[in-house]
């Protein structure tokens, strides 16, 4: 099984690499929403300290949910989608091979940034590790959700805005504690709590999403 | 396992018969609900005496309990007939789905309504981000994404399996959802002035809660029967049944 | 047994116990109506334009 995963997932890569051009741009958006913070609420070392990692962890997000709404939209356009449903591979394993890619091309450059965005809002350098640790579990589990979302809108002509609707809410515990553990982190608390609950999430995401995005690929291949 | 047990429900995957049994059953579900809440409300409003700590503002109770343990038993059902409808591929449990979600979001929203018009007068602010008003909060926003899914499809059927996938899981998200919330407000704010499971509630008081949450739990019995009515019909309006129920 | 005053006035929580009843009254009436109507306009379509009709 691991050498067609393997294959599909290097095919994936190396597509997202071909447009290095919009690989950056949730990285760019990441780096952006962060910046409006300071400049929206004020620049005071205090405030940003405490709205800190919250603000890094919605810029997350958002990052992370726009870019993935087209997650199989091209391979549904060009019908490589109903190709890859009859491969002997279970569309479970395409599907997480799919989000693998997916978390490889953005949410690790999100964490990579992680620390760059932490010093923008005063967040103390001990507690960076911390903070790139949640984005690092934070980002996998929302590219599962993403995933189930854009799987159940890529049939849909216009869908617009509807696929972060229905994935926001979803994504509230994995914000919670993520946030909550760079906050802790911060405070010079621990985190590991938080970092634990946000692990358990990601062993749930694994094992449970595969499911719901083939299903639902499988639905929007029927209309 | 008996070929014969399983006729009743069979009957049940039926278009007309469930169409026709929707329809005799909603007026009993209509009386008994206009019954019990009209006593509900009699002793809620009139016969009981005030809460000697929130004075004539607990009466918000009566409708609030109610409409937010709808809420939940309505996204429930919605989940259950989502799975029937997707496992078993039975068009009607997705009837039954689409026609509870409309009903789920205005509970909701109700709840939220009342509990903020609650949280007025004994906390002081309309809004506070409690542990339960954000779940019902979170919670209208998966009715609303579970409708707004479905309605994005212009193939119906197509539309009703997405967005069962979505409400189961938007099921399995629930409790981690609520358990995360009830975390993340015990950390931010001190104790809330929440008279809750431990305080006392008097007979009379009790009663007519009761009451109320089984008569809008027969409210919503029978909102929900003239709406899997709407949604058989609009379904199956090509089919030749259509012509003779009207007859 | 209490006026009719005293009941009208809530104890002073009239301002936020009658609002959150007539909201009530709202969802519920929209609720029990709308389907009704719905019914009916449906059947009138079908019966105007027959089963033949997508």
């Amino acid at each position: 099984m691991s050498a067609p995963f393997g294959a599909l997932l290097g095919r994936d890569i190396r597509l997202a690499y071909r447009r290095r051009g919009e690989l950056a741009m949730p990285a760019i958006f990441f780096v952006l929403v962060t910046a409006l913070f300071p400049l929206g609420l004020s620049p005071q070392p205090e405030l940003l300290r405490s709205v800190g990692p919250g603000v890094v962890w919605v810029a997350a997000l958002l990052a992370g949910l726009i870019g993935q709404q087209t997650l199989f939209k091209g391979d549904f356009d060009d019908g490589s989608l109903e190709q890859l449903t009859l491969c002997p591979m279970p569309l479970e394993l395409v599907a997480l091979a799919r989000v693998a890619s997916h978390w490889l091309t953005t949410g690790l450059p999100i964490v990579l940034l992680s620390p760059l965005m932490g010093l923008l809002m005063d967040y103390p350098g001990e507690a960076m590790g911390t903070l790139a640790l949640s984005l690092f579990l934070g980002t996998a589990i929302l590219s599962l959700l993403g995933a189930v979302g854009a799987a159940l809108t890529v049939g849909l002509r216009q869908s617009g805005m509807l696929m972060p609707v229905l994935v926001l809410p979803l994504a509230v515990p994995v914000l919670i504690f993520g946030a909550q553990a760079a906050a802790q982190a911060a405070r010079a608390e621990d985190p590991a709590g938080a970092l634990y609950l946000l692990g358990a999430m990601m062993v749930l995401g694994i094992s449970l999403a595969p499911f719901a995005i083939a299903a639902a690929v499988r639905v929007s291949l029927e209309s | 396992m008996d070929k014969h047990s399983w006729a009743w429900f069979h009957r049940f995957a039926s278009p007309p018969y469930l169409y026709r049994v929707a329809g005799s059953l909603a007026p009993w579900f209509a009386w008994t609900a206009a019954l019990l809440i009209g006593i509900g409300l009699y002793g809620g409003l009139w016969s009981s005496p005030p809460d000697y700590q929130q004075g004539d503002g607990f009466r918000i109770i009566y409708i609030h309990v109610p409409s937010a343990y709808l809420s939940m038993l309505c996204y429930s059902l919605l989940a259950l007939a989502s799975a029937v409808g997707l496992v078993w591929r039975l068009k009607l449990a997705h009837a039954v789905a689409a026609a509870a979600a409309p009903l789920g979001a205005s509970f909701t929203l109700l709840a939220l309504v009342t509990g903020s018009l609650w949280g007025k007068p004994m906390w002081g602010t309309f809004w506070v981000w409690d542990a339960r008003l954000t779940s019902e909060l979170i919670l209208l926003f998966l009715y609303l994404g579970f409708i707004a899914l479905s309605r994005a499809y212009e193939d119906s059927r197509s539309g009703d399996r997405a967005s069962a996938v979505l409400a189961l899981v938007g099921v399995v998200n629930l409790p981690i959802i609520h358990y995360s919330v009830v975390w993340w407000s015990s950390l931010h704010q001190g104790s809330t002035r929440f008279f809750g499971e431990d305080a006392q509630i008097a007979p009379s008081m009790l009663i007519p809660l009761l009451l109320m949450i089984l008569g809008f739990t027969f409210l919503f019995g029978a909102c929900l029967l003239k709406r899997v009515q709407v949604e058989v019909l609009t379904r199956e309006r090509n089919a030749a049944w259509a012509m003779e129920v009207l007859r | 047994m209490k006026s009719l005053h005293e009941f009208l006035s809530m104890g002073g929580y009239a301002v936020y116990v009658w609002p959150a009843y007539a909201v009530a009254v709202v969802v519920v009436a929209v609720n029990a109506i709308s389907p009704s109507l719905r019914l009916r306009q449906l059947k009138a379509e079908i019966r105007a334009h027959g089963a033949a009709k997508p």
